[in-house]
Order: C-alpha cells, then sequence, then structure tokens
C-alpha cells in the first residue's frame, strides 16, 4: 500500500546512501553510478538539479499524456453536459437560438479542460511517484533529514542486481562521496 | 560606491556576507552602464543553501512578532466586521446596500471584479514568468499566489451574497434538483461561476504543488507537533530526483494551464458587462482592457505586500530593489495599457455615432460621477507616470505610496464602469444617484479584513518564499559551473543559473 509503506527489498537492509558536497559533485557521481549499471537507485537534492535526470539515464515521464487525457476529458464533459441540458434535460429557448449553441458554450468547456488537464497534472504527478509515502527507509537517517536543506545524496537499494555492500560503497566512495552509510529497512 | 560594485559582483562575494548582513539595501545602480552586463544578483550577499533555508524558515519557527500582531488584529477586527455585515444582510436583505433601481449592481460587484483582479498578477508572477524563464519571480511567487489565492477567496463572497436569496447560492451550479431545473448555459454569469471558481481550485493546486518541497524542508527542521503536521502536509517528499523529473513536468503543465486560465478568467469576467446592451459596457475591447487592468492593479498589491512583508521578516536580501524595479515597470506598461483604453472608449463613443454611447461617456467624465471617474484617471493615468524616474522606482516609500493610489483607482475604475453606466437610464425619470449605505463599507473593509487576516496565518505559519526554487537560482546550483566561461557567467541574468547546466548537457 503505497500510502503508508513503500516497496522495499527483502532482508533488513534498505541500502546505501552517500553524501556529496556539492551539486556539481552529485551529478558526476550519478553519471558514474548509471555507467556502473545500477537501476534500482535515486539521488537526492534539495532542488531540481538541472540536467541531473539525463546524468541518472531517467527517461521522460508519462505526466503529459495523463494531464492531456483529463483535459480532452474536461472538455468532453463540459461540452456534453451543456449540450445535454440545452437539448434534452432542460432545453430553453434563448433570443431564437439554436438549442444546441454551442459557441456559447465553448467558455464553460474551455475552462473544464483546463480543470481536468491541471488535476491530471497534480494527482497524476502524486500516482507516478506514489505519494503520499509518509513512512521511508532514508528517514531513518539523521543525516538524511539535509535532503531538503543543503545535502546532496545517492541511495542505492540493497535488491538492485549489481548491489554489493562493501564495492558498491567503495563505487560512491570513489565518486566523490564524503560520506556514506547503510540505511536499515 | 565601491560598496555597490562589491554587492553585483557574484563572483568576488560569494559566500562573504552571511544573510543576517543584507548589506546595500535599496541599491540599484549596477556598476557597469551597460544594462546587459553585471546585473545586480538575484538573491543578495551571496547566501549559501543553508543560508536561505534559515531565512525561509525561521520566521514560522520564531514566536510571531509585535509588529505580525499589528497587523493580525485589525485584521481580524474587520473580518469581524465582514461577518456582522452579511450577517445583517442575510437578516434584513439586499435593501441595507444602497441599491435601488436602476443601480441594481455598485459595490458588491465593484469589490468582486477588485478581488478577482488583484488575484492575478499571482497567477502572471507564478505561470507566465515561469514559462518565459524569468527566474527573478522565484523570490516573490509564493506570496504572489497566496496572495491570488485569498483575492479570489474574498471576491467569491461577492457574488455569493448580492443574490438576495443566499441559501439558494446553489442554483449557480449543474445540481440535479427537485425541481429539475438546470443553469442556462449562455449566460455569461453562469461562465463566471465557472471560470472563478476553476480558478480559485487550479490557483490553489498550483500553489500546493510548489509548496511540497518547503513543506518537507519544514518538516525535517523540526521535532513533535510541527514535525507531524509539516510531515503529513509534505505526502513524505524526501527530494528524490525521480519525483523531481515528474514534479518538474506537473510544475510546467500547471504553469501552461494556467497562463490561457488567467487570460480567460477576467475576459469572462469583461463579458459580464460586454455582452449586455448597455451603453458604456456593450464594447469589444473589454476583454483585454480588464485582463491588463487586472493585471495592473495585482502588480500594486504585490508591491503593497511585499514592502511590509520584507520588512517585517528580514527578506531584504531576498525581495531585492531588483524585484520592485521591474514590479514597477510592468505597473508603468499595464496603466498606461488601461489609460489607452480610457481614450480609446472616448474615441469609439465619439466615431461610433451613437448618440447614447457618447451621452454615457460625457457623463462619466462630467456628470454626477465626475469626482469618480476623475479620481480614477488620476490615480491610474497620470500618477503611475512617476514611475518614468528611477529614484521612484528604487524608492520603497514611493513605490508604497504608489501602489496604494494604484489599488484604490483601480477599485474606482470598476466603481464608475459599473455605476456611471447604470444611473441615468434610458429613461430620464429612472435616474438615479447610488450612495453607499454604511452596511456597503462595512462589506467592503470587511472583505479587505479577510484578505490580510488570510495573509497574516500565511505569512506566520508556512514559508513565504520558495525556499527551493531561490536554491536553484543561487550561482552554486550549477551542476557544471567550470564548463561556463566566466563572461557568460556575469552576462546571464542569472549569475550560473540556467546557462552552465544548460551547456553541460
Amino acid at each position: 500500500m503505497a500510502l503508508l509503506r513503500p516497496s522495499l527489498p527483502p532482508g533488513d537492509r534498505f541500502g546505501l546512501l552517500a553524501e556529496f558536497p556539492t551539486p556539481a559533485a552529485l551529478y558526476h557521481a550519478c553519471e558514474g553510478v548509471r555507467d556502473a549499471g545500477f537501476t534500482r537507485w535515486d539521488a537526492h537534492a534539495p532542488f531540481p538539479v538541472h540536467g541531473l535526470d539525463r546524468a541518472m539515464g531517467l527517461r521522460p515521464t508519462r505526466l503529459p499524456w495523463i494531464s492531456l487525457a483529463l483535459a480532452l476529458a474536461g472538455g468532453a464533459a463540459g461540452m456534453g453536459l451543456q449540450g445535454w441540458v440545452s437539448t434534452i434535460a432542460y432545453p430553453l429557448n434563448i433570443s431564437g437560438k439554436p438549442f444546441f449553441s454551442w459557441p456559447a458554450f465553448v467558455p464553460i468547456t474551455f475552462e473544464l479542460a483546463v480543470l481536468g488537464g491541471a488535476a491530471g497534472a497534480v494527482f497524476g504527478m502524486f500516482a507516478l511517484n506514489q505519494l503520499p509515502t509518509l513512512w521511508h527507509p532514508l528517514f531513518g537517517s539523521q543525516r538524511f533529514e539535509r535532503a531538503s536543506d543543503d545535502g546532496f545524496f545517492i541511495s542505492i537499494e540493497s535488491w538492485d542486481p549489481k548491489f554489493d555492500a562493501s564495492a558498491t560503497a567503495e563505487l560512491l566512495r570513489g565518486l566523490g562521496a564524503t560520506n556514506v552509510e547503510t540505511v536499515a529497512c | 560606491m565601491n560598496g555597490t560594485h562589491n554587492e553585483s559582483d557574484p563572483v568576488a562575494n560569494q559566500s562573504s556576507q552571511t544573510v543576517g548582513h543584507p548589506a546595500g539595501l535599496g541599491v540599484l545602480d549596477p556598476p557597469d552602464p551597460d544594462p546587459l552586463d553585471h546585473r545586480a544578483p538575484l538573491i543578495l550577499g551571496g547566501p549559501s543553501f543553508h543560508d536561505v533555508t534559515e531565512a525561509v524558515a525561521r520566521p514560522l519557527e520564531r514566536p510571531p512578532t509585535l509588529g505580525w500582531w499589528l497587523c493580525f488584529l485589525p485584521s481580524v477586527a474587520a473580518l469581524g466586521l465582514l461577518g456582522v455585515a452579511i450577517g445583517w444582510l442575510f437578516f434584513e436583505g439586499v435593501g441595507v446596500w444602497g441599491l435601488n433601481n436602476p443601480v441594481g449592481w455598485a459595490f458588491d460587484i465593484t469589490n468582486f471584479v477588485f478581488w478577482v483582479g488583484i488575484g492575478h498578477a499571482g497567477t502572471l508572477i507564478s505561470a507566465i514568468l515561469f514559462l518565459f524563464r524569468q527566474k527573478w519571480r522565484t523570490s516573490i511567487n509564493r506570496s504572489a499566489e497566496a496572495m491570488t489565492i485569498f483575492a479570489v477567496m474574498c471576491a467569491l463572497i461577492f457574488p455569493g451574497i448580492h443574490v438576495g436569496r443566499p441559501w439558494v447560492a446553489y442554483w449557480m451550479f449543474p445540481i440535479p434538483n427537485q425541481m429539475a431545473m438546470w443553469p442556462q448555459f449562455r449566460s455569461p454569469l453562469m461562465w463566471d461561476v465557472f471560470a472563478v471558481s476553476i480558478y480559485g481550485t487550479v490557483s490553489a493546486l498550483f500553489w500546493y504543488v510548489g509548496l511540497l518541497p518547503d513543506l518537507a524542508t519544514i518538516r525535517d527542521r523540526s521535532r513533535g507537533l510541527r514535525r507531524m503536521i509539516f510531515g503529513g502536509l509534505a505526502l513524505g517528499w524526501r527530494s528524490s530526483m525521480r519525483h523531481w523529473q515528474v514534479y518538474e513536468k506537473a510544475y510546467l503543465i500547471l504553469a501552461g494551464l494556467a497562463t490561457p486560465l488567467v487570460l480567460s478568467v477576467h475576459s469572462i469576467v469583461s463579458m459580464d458587462f460586454a455582452t449586455s446592451q448597455l451603453p458604456g459596457w456593450h464594447t469589444t475591447i473589454f476583454p483585454p482592457y480588464f485582463v491588463a487592468g487586472a493585471i495592473f492593479s495585482g502588480f500594486a498589491m504585490v508591491v503593497t505586500l511585499m514592502v511590509i512583508t520584507r520588512k517585517a521578516f528580514g527578506l531584504e536580501h531576498v525581495i531585492t530593489m531588483r524585484h520592485f524595479d521591474y514590479m514597477a515597470k510592468i505597473m508603468l506598461l499595464t496603466g498606461m495599457i488601461v489609460g489607452y483604453a480610457y481614450g480609446l472608449e472616448f474615441f469609439i463613443a465619439w466615431y461610433s455615432g451613437n448618440a447614447y454611447e457618447l451621452f454615457t461617456f460625457k457623463n462619466r467624465a462630467f456628470g454626477p460621477y465626475a469626482w469618480a471617474y476623475w479620481t480614477m484617471v488620476t490615480c491610474n493615468v497620470l500618477i503611475p507616470q512617476l514611475f518614468w524616474f528611477k529614484r521612484v522606482r528604487s524608492s520603497l516609500l514611493w513605490l508604497f505610496v504608489l501602489s496604494i493610489f494604484v489599488n484604490i483607482g483601480m477599485w474606482f475604475e470598476r466603481f464608475v464602469i459599473i455605476v456611471t453606466s447604470l444611473h441615468r437610464d434610458f429613461l430620464p425619470s429612472s435616474w438615479f444617484y447610488f450612495r453607499p449605505t454604511f452596511w456597503d463599507v462595512a462589506t467592503m473593509i470587511g472583505s479587505f479584513g479577510l484578505f490580510f487576516t488570510m495573509f497574516c496565518l500565511f505569512v506566520r505559519f508556512l514559508p513565504i518564499v520558495a525556499a527551493s526554487e531561490v536554491k536553484s537560482v543561487l550561482p552554486q546550483a550549477a551542476a557544471h559551473p567550470a564548463v561556463a566561461p566566466i563572461v557568460e557567467l556575469e552576462r546571464d541574468q542569472i549569475p550560473g543559473g540556467a546557462l552552465p547546466a544548460r551547456s553541460a548537457v
């Protein structure tokens, strides 16, 4: 259940958490971890470091399609509601205009499309990011509290096929980590 | 001017000063006469990432100051007045206001249009300036967005309470009901219901998404109850780059949607008037004219609030004089657009050859409400011309006083459009002179009470500057500072911001 618990690797060890001094160091380290072939890992920074998604090898998100689908659904619902009300449910003769006088329905159709698109962007973002996830093993690390302040981190999870406690820690240190610690589940 | 030079030179000055000593405030003059080179840094004093966190988080971790109470208590008193005024209105009916035929709209709709307009600058700053990559917005966008939401709250009160029978206000929404009745969707008033309520909803979503990383920052700094509350609000945000990637896309989509939305909202508000047959309202220039006026008044309100807020919370190094300079220029531009619209209305009234139209405009400028018309022209067109002077744009006192004038002028603009067009009906026997009653004025003051109460609570309990966004425009935020030559670093208005990162990728 994403609401309370994230999906976790088996065992009592979540993985390794490495701290880096600057955004530039994090950027290079991410390139290194990506090139070493890791898949179950993440970078943490107090702001979105420019280009870091590509340094991590992340694929573009599907979010725009979710937003577009909901925008179209919102617009269709808007025109559909107004058309149905004006022709079937409660037809009113206004200045002799046709019952389905669609140009007058454009403003509300547009507004509902915007509402759908915005809701799609926000709640789609929550869904793709599996938020809310109120608890996470990383919150167990005292040091990790700085990830939202001025800390730059890489976390590698223990169920990554390439994961090896000592070798991976060595790799992270080689990439410039100032501190590497083990995070419990 | 040596001190000025140090202030404006991000490279020489990096981390030599801490946040607590924002020296050289109010200094706008760049040392170099070339405006493209050596612009003042967005954030003064070369703070570290942690300094930004401290500056943003500290105000809400300290007990409230005396200054805060001095703002909050009168605001709550005015909010109480709003409660009394609305209670009396509901008890007695809309007759407690000064309305009568033919002036069926006066203070209520004036306040509605005024408050919707105030909100528009917030969306402009958060969405349109975001799309145009104007990074200076990061210091003020959070509080401007909050202002938008509170202004929309104030605006939504008025259509709700002016209907005479507020207990059936739900008829405005397409809800299946026992009468099997449905709204009339060809009416701009119905468009308005959708436009303004969706505008409020989308603004709130946009604001919350922007807040999310900063809520996590507060959570990670606190213990006990505050940690639990902010932990819940932050939804478990863990600054993950995989999350940031989707988050940034969501923010971009929201900005892209909010931009046409904000332009549509005041256009639709103007159609409440423009689609009627009334001389003075029936004008095709209303949509762009209303949107420009909304941005004009909204920026005036942002300046009013920011002058106080930055002083009260010591944010002088984050909200710099450069921000005020830009906002003053936007007010100068939009003020002149509004002035052009005033002139064009008269030209069209004459050029159309329509006797009713011409009478309405002559009457507007020289009739019984001439005092209101010329107040409007003075406040909106003449006084803002002072923004041409750099001395005015770089003086907080001038900016504050002028922003108050613009606020007053823009309130009068709506009053003039609504009341002067209504008070001379086609039949002279119906002519009427609207005078506000005590309850008209009380409701208006009360709406300001609601607005300022909400704003006081916001600055007290939530991070008022988007810390994560400010951090991302600091020079050291670039992943590859060494890649870009130092000349480019200085030329770009964002010291080390977008430019090096782009060349890195």
